[in-house]
Order: structure tokens, then C-alpha cells, then sequence
């Protein structure tokens, strides 16, 4: 079954019935989210209306490091087994990986500037995460300059794979250095240090942005299928 | 209204936050067109 799967051509029509499904969850985790971040969750005692940025940002900085280490594990799985399919996710997983990439450094700043007085300092936990932005578009550049796509994938594999050790450092980055930036509040190993309100609107956006990012990288590995495939005879059929 | 609207004084943090998501998010769905 995976076997099968690996094939473009068989996972082309998987991927385009998933893309929905995945879609409207989605779409109905976000609304959720917004309503618990914006109607339930009470004023926060320090921050004001302030902190509401927290709903946005938490789950973009988590999918942004999540979407890197998937990406970085086709890519890897690709160089290690030649499956066409794996560089092809990992392309299809590089541009909204950058993109939540900006959005947590995005909406780091707007928060920043009403809290911290700054809308940036060069501590560990930004600089490491803006360092994971200029490794997501040199992952995407490199791979559009190597014209030969099979060539295009082993290089931007490679780059992956080695930027992942930035990963773990943006993750502990707020234990091993002194940081502006505030540590974990929510962990697997001890309570969550916030009410359970604000975790609850936080996890539902964050499964939201779990859910978004599935049925983009499904219609974007369809695209890009579409496009190494051209002269496959399956798809001009 | 206009009080959700002003976020206690943060209102240009708070929806500068969330407007930017949207169009980027908005902005990646439109690049899978072709």
C-alpha cells in the first residue's frame, strides 16, 4: 500500500481527494480557535488585550519548526531511497514552512513592541528562528536553480538535513541562553503554565494550522507532480 | 464594536498580527493557481 503510494501517479487522485477534507478541518479549527482567542478567553491581568497575539503566534513559531523537520525528513528519506514522491513533498513543504516561519517573527515583533518595548533584539530565540526563515529560502532558491530536478533534490536535501541542527537550537534556545524571550509554557512533561482557556484557543489553532498546512502541501505536491510528470503518459491522459 | 475593534489600546498589534496572517495565508493559497 505505501509502496504503491510512492508513485506520483498513484498518489496524484489520493492527494486531490484529501485536499478538501483537509480543507474544511481547517477552516473549522480556525473559526473555533478565533472564537475561544477573541470571545472566551478573559483580558489577560498584565498584558491587556495585548497577549491575544499568542493565538497567532505560538502555533505559527510551532508549525514552522514542525513543517522543517517533515520537510527535512522527505528530503532525507528521498536521498536515502531515490523515491521521486519525497523531494516532491519536501519542495511542496518549503514555501508555507516559510511562511509561518514569517508570521511567527511577524507577529513576534507586534508583540514585542507593547511588552518588551522593542520590536527586536538579537537574542537566541529570534535569531535562531529568523536564521530558520533564510534556511527555508535557501532550501526553495537552491532547489529552482538546479535545473535537472533529480540533481535539485539531493543538493536541497543535503541543505535540509544539515539546517535541521538549527531546529533544536531554536527550541532550547530560551534554556541554554539568557533571552529576552520567555521560556516554554506548554510542555508534555508538567502542567501548562496558562489558564486552560488560552490553551484550549492555542491548540485548536495550532491543529488548524496542522490541518491548512496538510491540504497545501497536497495541492502543491499535485503541482509540482503536474509539472516533473508533463511528459508522463498518464498524465496527458 | 468599536471597543473589540480598539484591543484596549492594542488594536494596531492585535490586528496588525492577524491581518498580516491572513494575507499571507491568503497569498500562499492563491500561489497553488496556476
Amino acid at each position: 500500500m505505501l509502496y504503491k503510494l510512492a508513485s506520483p501517479q498513484a498518489f496524484f487522485p489520493v492527494a486531490g481527494t484529501l485536499i478538501p477534507w483537509f480543507g474544511a478541518l481547517a477552516a473549522a479549527l480556525a473559526l473555533a480557535g478565533l472564537y475561544v482567542a477573541f470571545i472566551v478567553a478573559p483580558t489577560d491581568a498584565t498584558q491587556g488585550e495585548a497577549y491575544r497575539i499568542i493565538f497567532i503566534h505560538v502555533p505559527a513559531a510551532w508549525m514552522s519548526m514542525f513543517l522543517y523537520l517533515i520537510m527535512a525528513g522527505w528530503a532525507g528519506l528521498g536521498l536515502a531511497l531515490n523515491t521521486r514522491l519525497s523531494g516532491m513533498m519536501a519542495s511542496a513543504i518549503a514555501p508555507t514552512g516559510a511562511m509561518f516561519t514569517f508570521i511567527a517573527l511577524w507577529t513576534g515583533a507586534l508583540w514585542g513592541k507593547p511588552t518588551w518595548g522593542t520590536w527586536w533584539v538579537w537574542d537566541a530565540r529570534l535569531t535562531s528562528e529568523l536564521i530558520l526563515l533564510f534556511l527555508y529560502l535557501g532550501f526553495i532558491a537552491l532547489k529552482a536553480s538546479i535545473d535537472d530536478p533529480l540533481r535539485a533534490d539531493r543538493a536541497g536535501a543535503i541543505l535540509a538535513l544539515v539546517g535541521a541542527v538549527n531546529v533544536p537550537i531554536i527550541y532550547f534556545s530560551v534554556q541554554w541562553w539568557n533571552t529576552l524571550h520567555q521560556g516554554a509554557s506548554v510542555s508534555l512533561t508538567r502542567a501548562p503554565a496558562m489558564a486552560m482557556t488560552m490553551l484550549t484557543g492555542m491548540l485548536l489553532m495550532a491543529l488548524a494550522a496542522w490541518m491548512y498546512s496538510i491540504a497545501v502541501s497536497l495541492a502543491r505536491v499535485r503541482n509540482i507532480i503536474q509539472e516533473r510528470e508533463r511528459h508522463a503518459q498518464w498524465i496527458q491522459a | 464594536m468599536s471597543e473589540f475593534l480598539a484591543m484596549g489600546g492594542y488594536g494596531l498589534y492585535v490586528w496588525g498580527s492577524y491581518g498580516v496572517a491572513l494575507l499571507c495565508i491568503v497569498l500562499d493559497v492563491l500561489s497553488l493557481k496556476k
